[in-house]
């Protein structure tokens, strides 16, 4: 039972990050169709700089982490924005070009970052009662994963709010849907390209910092590896779906936890199988609009 | 007749490379309904997306004095152009009143108006747009349209797939809105033209054959025949889409 509880929660953490990293990934594909490979790297420099930051001020204190934070959110959605506008927005509506300009940042950052902080994991500190344990029903809870899905949760109430209560909220659900239509009422569509970057990339700006806070480290891959996990989940999930992302981030993380701990440390292994099932029997993901 | 509001003048579309609009050319006045009309496929949808910017076009195409056949689209319409397009094209996802409230440009947005013009869709506000049935959905696309005061309005088969009564609502509420604002209407309903267009535009094969007032064609069983494709129906409520297949 014990170890159960632990999968669980140690899954639901993992979820957490991942989601982080998807939210961003699926709203951006569906108001745009731009598949963004650079995703990960705001991840990873929003954790560098957040680390850097917070270690200068208050090196591993709650005043030094929550500093990190905020300057996790700030830079990935600061560099998020940049992206789009010098880069993306040259090339509308050329999918092909877009996403090969994605993958080009993302491999020419990940350079950058391994000449910066070098090509070794940096090991960070965090706050004592991070690395202690909560008992939960027999099991000992890394207290990490509760922060982890606390701020995704809030991320996710932030999003949700956003999307329901603002006029560009608005903007993006009905571009999801329909973006021409937008553009035919008279809205220039395009402006809320640039914040729905910026949402994105604020999010894995966070991700980015409590990656670090979860692995004990930062590295130049942070952002590389998650990446992958983030674009199964929003395809799992159903592209641009904010709820399917949600949901499968869960699934795809506790489901990946059960078999490597069950099955022999074949995770990785199981995630893409089910990726691959989710892609013959519903193409379009959990939640995904009719293509 | 005075200066006309949309003046189009050698117009080609493309889709996917496939050129669907081929040198059109027509003007609509500033008052009253033109129907823009052709058999299925001519290139009819194309010629009101071109007008607009939602597919390749080049040519010229002038907007009372202003030219916009090089402005993006959100630009044309803030122009002050309504569009309805064909199918609809609600945000199924959204509320009625999220579908109103995205359509408003205008500072002070006819509220009332749409409310007194469709009180079946006031009603049903906070109900999401997906769930409605086709009729309440068109009541929708037009209160998008008619929720500002427009120089123009682009109307696509508004009546297409409607039940007979629902077509004389939606015919009802363009006579409303055609007292105050121009109307370049495509329609397949010859009733409907018959009642609310007063020159007509046919299109054929991706170009204009045909310019003149409405009873020039409709008078002209002939030319129905030759234009349209279908016989004028006995039926009033008979729409001739699917004949014309
Ligand atoms: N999305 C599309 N892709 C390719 N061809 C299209 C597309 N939409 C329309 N067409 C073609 O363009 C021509 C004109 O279509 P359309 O403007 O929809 O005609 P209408 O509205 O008069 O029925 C047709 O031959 C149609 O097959
Ligand atoms: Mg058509």
């Amino acid at each position: 039972m014990s170890t159960v509880v632990l999968l669980l929660i140690t899954g639901l953490g993992l979820g957490a990050l991942y989601f982080l990293v998807a939210s961003g990934l699926s709203l951006i594909y569906g108001l745009m169709g731009v598949l963004n490979f650079a995703h990960g790297s705001f991840l990873t420099i929003a954790a560098f700089l957040g680390w850097e930051v917070g270690r200068r001020v208050s090196d591993g204190t709650w005043w030094g982490l929550a500093l990190s934070a905020m300057v996790g959110l700030a830079v990935g959605a600061i560099v998020a924005a940049a992206t789009e506008y010098l880069l993306i927005r040259r090339l509308y509506e050329r999918h092909i070009e877009q996403a090969l300009v994605t993958v080009g940042l993302a491999l020419a950052s990940v350079a950058l970052f391994e000449g910066i902080w070098g090509t070794d994991p940096i090991y960070t500190r965090k706050p004592d009662w991070l690395a202690q344990t909560t008992e939960i029903l027999g099991a000992k809870i890394p207290n990490d994963r509760f922060l982890l899905i606390a701020c995704a949760l809030i991320v996710l109430g932030g999003i949700v709010l956003f999307l329901r209560r603002t006029r560009y909220g608005l903007i993006i659900r009905a571009g999801v849907e329909n973006r021409s239509m937008v553009t035919a009422l008279g809205i220039d569509v395009r402006r809320s390209f640039t914040i729905v970057f910026a949402i994105g990339g604020a999010a894995a700006g966070l991700g980015g910092v409590l990656a670090s806070v979860y692995y004990g480290y930062v590295s130049a891959h942070l952002g590389s590896v998650l990446l992958i996990f983030a674009f199964i989940v929003t395809v799992i999930g159903g592209l641009g779906s904010l709820t399917g992302a949600a949901i499968a981030s869960v699934l795809v993380a506790v489901l990946q936890q059960f078999a490597n701990f069950y099955l022999a440390g074949t995770g990785d292994f199981v995630v893409v199988v089910a990726l691959a099932v989710v892609l013959l029997v519903r193409p379009r993901g959990l939640l995904g609009k009719v293509a | 007749m005075s200066e006309p509001i949309l003046r189009v003048a050698g117009l080609h579309g493309r889709i996917g490379g496939q050129q669907v609009v081929e040198d059109v050319s027509f003007e609509v006045p500033a008052t009253g309904v033109t129907a823009l009309l052709g058999r299925n496929g001519v290139g009819k949808t194309s010629t009101i997306k071109s007008i607009l910017g939602l597919i390749d076009r080049t040519g010229e195409v002038h907007l009372g004095d202003t030219r916009i056949d090089r402005m993006p689209t959100h630009r044309i319409v803030q122009q002050g152009v309504g569009y309805v397009p064909e199918d609809r094209e609600v945000f199924g996802s959204l509320t009625v009143a999220e579908n109103l409230r995205l359509a408003e440009r205008d500072a002070a947005p006819r509220r009332e108006f749409i409310q007194r013009l469709f009180p079946d869709i006031h009603d049903r506000r906070a109900q999401r747009a997906g769930t409605l049935s086709g009729g309440q959905q068109q009541m929708v696309s037009l209160a998008r349209a008619l929720v500002n005061e427009n120089r123009l309005l682009l109307v696509d088969e508004p009546t297409k797939g409607l039940a007979p009564r629902i077509v004389d609502e939606v015919a009802d509420a363009l006579a409303e809105a055609a007292r105050t604002v121009p109307i370049l209407l495509v329609e397949q309903n010859l009733h409907v033209i018959r009642k609310l267009a007063e020159r007509v535009v046919v299109l054929s094969g991706g170009r204009v054959v045909f310019t003149g007032t409405a009873s020039d064609l409709l008078d002209d069983e002939d030319r129905i025949q030759r234009f349209l494709g279908v016989h004028d129906a006995a039926d009033p409520h008979d729409s001739t889409a699917g004949s014309a297949r």
